[in-house]
C-alpha cells in the first residue's frame, strides 16, 4: 500500500468549471493525475474507492469479483436510484443490477433485438423520423430549443416504436422520467414518479398479453416465459435507458460541435468522419458522469498495489477515465478523426456493457449528419454561458439548447 | 493468425462486428458472436486485434503467427 491513500478519503467531485462545461470536474482530473485509485467517502459513512484511471477502470468492470448488486453497494449520490427497485431489493427482472448467471439469463433474451444487423435495419425508419423533425423545425422557423424539437423526441419515438409503447403518451413518460432521474428531486418525488411509470407499463404489458403486438415487448410476451412483473421492469428500463441517454448525447454533442467550429467545419466537409465523430463525442462528453458505473467487491482484490476489501464499493469516474492521457493522446482535445476513439468506456465495459449501444450509435450518426446538412449555418441563439447544464442528473447534458439559423 | 471465440462468455455487444465485419458476425436469434473467418487475411489482423481489445467480455482470442 502506498502512503498517499492512507490520508483523508475524498468525496465524489461533481463541480465543473462553468467556463468549460465539456470538461470533467477539475478535482476528478486532478485525482486521476495524482492517485487514479483513491479512497472515497460516501454520504452514509462508508469508505470505498474511486477509480479514475483507464486501465484500472477496465479491470474492475471486467472482473466477476466485482458485483452490481444494490444490496451490496453503497451509493455515492445524495439519494439512491429509485428506478432500480425499492430499498435493497431489485425489481423483478431488473438485470442491470444482477450478477451472472441471473443477469445473463435476462440479457440473452434481449440481445438478439439489439445486434449490429438488427439496428441497421432500423436505419431507414430513423432517417425518416429525423427528417420529419427537421422539417418541423424548418417550418417553425428560428429560434428553436433543439432539445424539445430534435434531441429528445427522436430517440423517444424510436425506442417507443421498437418496444411497442404508444408515442402519444410521451409527454407523460418524459416528464415522469425527468423527475425520477433528477438527483435534486427528493426520494419521495422520485419514488412517486417511478411508481407512476411502473403502473403505466404494467397496464401496457397486460394489454399486450391479451392482444399480442409485433414489437419487442410483444415478442417477449409470446417467445419467453417472463412474468408480467419482469416484463414491466424490463420494458421500463429499456424505455428510460433508450431515450434519456441518447437525447443528452444528441443535444450535448451539437453544443460541443457548435463550440468547436474548426471541428464542425471538418465534419461538414468530410463524410468519412461520420462514424469516428460519434465515438469521439462519446469519449469527450462521457454523459454517464456521476457515481455510475459502480461495483461492490465480493472478495479482497488487489489492484494497482492497493487492497480493495470484500464489501467495499468502487465508483468508476468515467469522465476522467475517458480523458486518461495514458490511453488517449491530448485527451482534452476534441478531435473527430481521432484514431482509437472507440476504445472509450462511455458505454461501460464487461458483461454489463451497454445493451443499446448500436442503437445509440446509429441515432447519433444519423442525427448529427442530417442536422448539419439541413441547417449548415446552425448556431446558438444565446451566449454559450447562458446554456444551463444538467449537473445533478444521472446523464449529463443541457437543459435547453436554443439555436437559430438564417432562413433561405 | 487464428481467431477463437467463446460463445458462452459473449454478451452480444457487437464491438467485434463493428471492428471486423468480415471476421465476426452475430447470431440472429440472440446476438451471440459467430466466426465468419477463423484464419483472416493479414490485412484484417489489426482489426481483429482491435476486436480483441474492445470485446467487453474477453470472449475473443487471436493466436498470432499461424
Ligand atoms: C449514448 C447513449 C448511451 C450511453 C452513453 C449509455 C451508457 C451506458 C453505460 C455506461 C452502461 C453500463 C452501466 C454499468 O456498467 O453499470 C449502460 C448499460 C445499459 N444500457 Fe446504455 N447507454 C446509452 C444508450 C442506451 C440505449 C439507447 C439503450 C436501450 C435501448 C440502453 C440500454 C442499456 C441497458 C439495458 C444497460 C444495462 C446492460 C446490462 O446490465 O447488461 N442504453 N449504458
Ligand atoms: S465483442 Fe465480444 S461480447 Fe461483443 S459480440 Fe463480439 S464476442 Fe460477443
Amino acid at each position: 500500500m502506498t502512503d498517499q491513500n492512507l490520508g483523508t478519503p475524498v468525496t465524489l467531485p461533481t463541480r465543473r468549471d462553468p467556463a468549460c462545461p465539456f470538461d470533467p470536474p477539475e478535482e476528478l482530473t486532478r485525482l486521476r493525475d495524482s492517485q487514479p485509485l483513491t479512497r472515497l467517502a460516501f454520504p452514509d459513512g462508508h469508505v470505498g474507492w474511486l477509480v479514475t484511471g483507464y486501465d484500472a477502470a477496465r479491470r474492475v468492470l471486467a472482473d466477476p469479483r466485482f458485483s452490481v448488486r444494490m444490496d451490496l453497494k453503497h451509493s455515492p449520490l445524495p439519494r439512491r436510484n429509485v428506478l432500480a427497485g425499492s430499498g435493497d431489493k431489485p425489481a423483478p427482472g431488473m438485470f442491470v443490477v444482477m450478477d451472472d448467471p441471473d443477469h445473463r439469463r435476462f440479457r440473452r433474451l434481449l440481445t438478439g433485438q439489439f445486434t449490429v444487423q438488427r439496428m441497421r435495419r432500423l436505419e431507414p425508419r430513423i432517417v425518416q423520423i429525423t427528417a420529419d423533425h427537421l422539417d418541423a423545425m424548418a417550418k417553425a422557423g428560428p429560434p428553436v430549443d433543439l432539445v424539445q424539437a430534435f434531441a429528445l423526441p427522436i430517440p423517444s419515438l424510436v425506442i417507443c416504436e421498437l418496444l411497442g409503447v404508444p408515442y402519444e403518451d410521451h409527454a407523460f413518460f418524459q416528464e415522469q422520467t425527468a423527475v425520477a432521474v433528477d438527483l435534486e428531486a427528493s426520494v419521495e418525488q422520485a419514488t412517486v414518479a417511478a411508481g407512476r411509470l411502473t403502473d403505466y407499463f404494467a397496464d401496457l404489458v397486460r394489454h399486450k398479453r391479451s392482444s399480442p403486438t409485433d414489437d419487442l415487448l410483444g415478442g417477449l410476451i409470446t417467445d419467453s416465459d417472463l412474468t408480467d412483473e419482469e416484463l414491466t421492469t424490463i420494458g421500463l428500463a429499456l424505455l428510460i435507458a433508450g431515450h434519456e441517454t441518447t437525447a443528452n448525447m444528441l443535444a450535448l454533442g451539437v453544443f460541443a460541435l457548435l463550440r468547436h467550429p474548426g471541428q464542425l467545419d471538418a465534419y461538414r466537409a468530410d463524410t468519412s468522419l461520420t462514424d469516428s465523430a460519434v465515438e469521439e463525442l462519446l469519449r469527450y462528453l462521457t454523459i454517464i458522469h456521476r457515481g455510475s458505473p459502480s461495483r461492490a467487491a465480493l472478495a479482497d482484490v488487489e489492484l494497482d498495489g492497493q487492497l480493495i476489501r470484500a464489501g467495499e464499493t468502487v465508483i468508476i469516474g468515467l469522465p476522467a477515465v475517458n480523458r486518461d492521457p495514458a490511453r488517449f493522446a491530448d485527451p482534452d482535445v476534441l478531435r473527430l478523426g481521432r484514431e482509437g476513439a472507440r476504445h472509450h468506456l462511455a458505454f461501460g465495459h464487461g458483461v454489463h456493457q451497454c445493451l443499446g449501444q448500436q442503437l445509440a450509435r446509429i441515432e447519433m450518426r444519423i442525427g448529427y449528419r442530417m442536422l448539419f446538412e439541413r441547417f449548415p449555418a446552425l448556431r446558438l441563439a444565446v451566449p454559450a454561458a447562458e446554456i444551463s447544464m444538467r449537473e445533478a442528473s444521472l446523464a449529463y447534458g443541457v437543459r435547453r439548447l436554443p439555436v437559430t439559423w438564417e432562413q433561405a | 493468425m487464428r481467431v477463437i471465440t467463446d460463445q458462452d462468455r459473449c454478451v452480444a455487444a457487437g464491438q467485434c462486428v463493428l471492428s471486423a465485419p468480415d471476421v465476426f458476425d452475430q447470431r440472429e436469434q440472440d446476438g451471440v458472436v459467430m466466426l465468419r473467418d477463423p484464419t483472416p487475411h493479414p490485412d484484417l489482423h489489426d482489426a481483429v486485434r482491435d476486436a480483441v481489445a474492445l470485446c467487453p467480455a474477453a470472449a475473443i482470442r487471436a493466436q498470432e503467427g499461424r
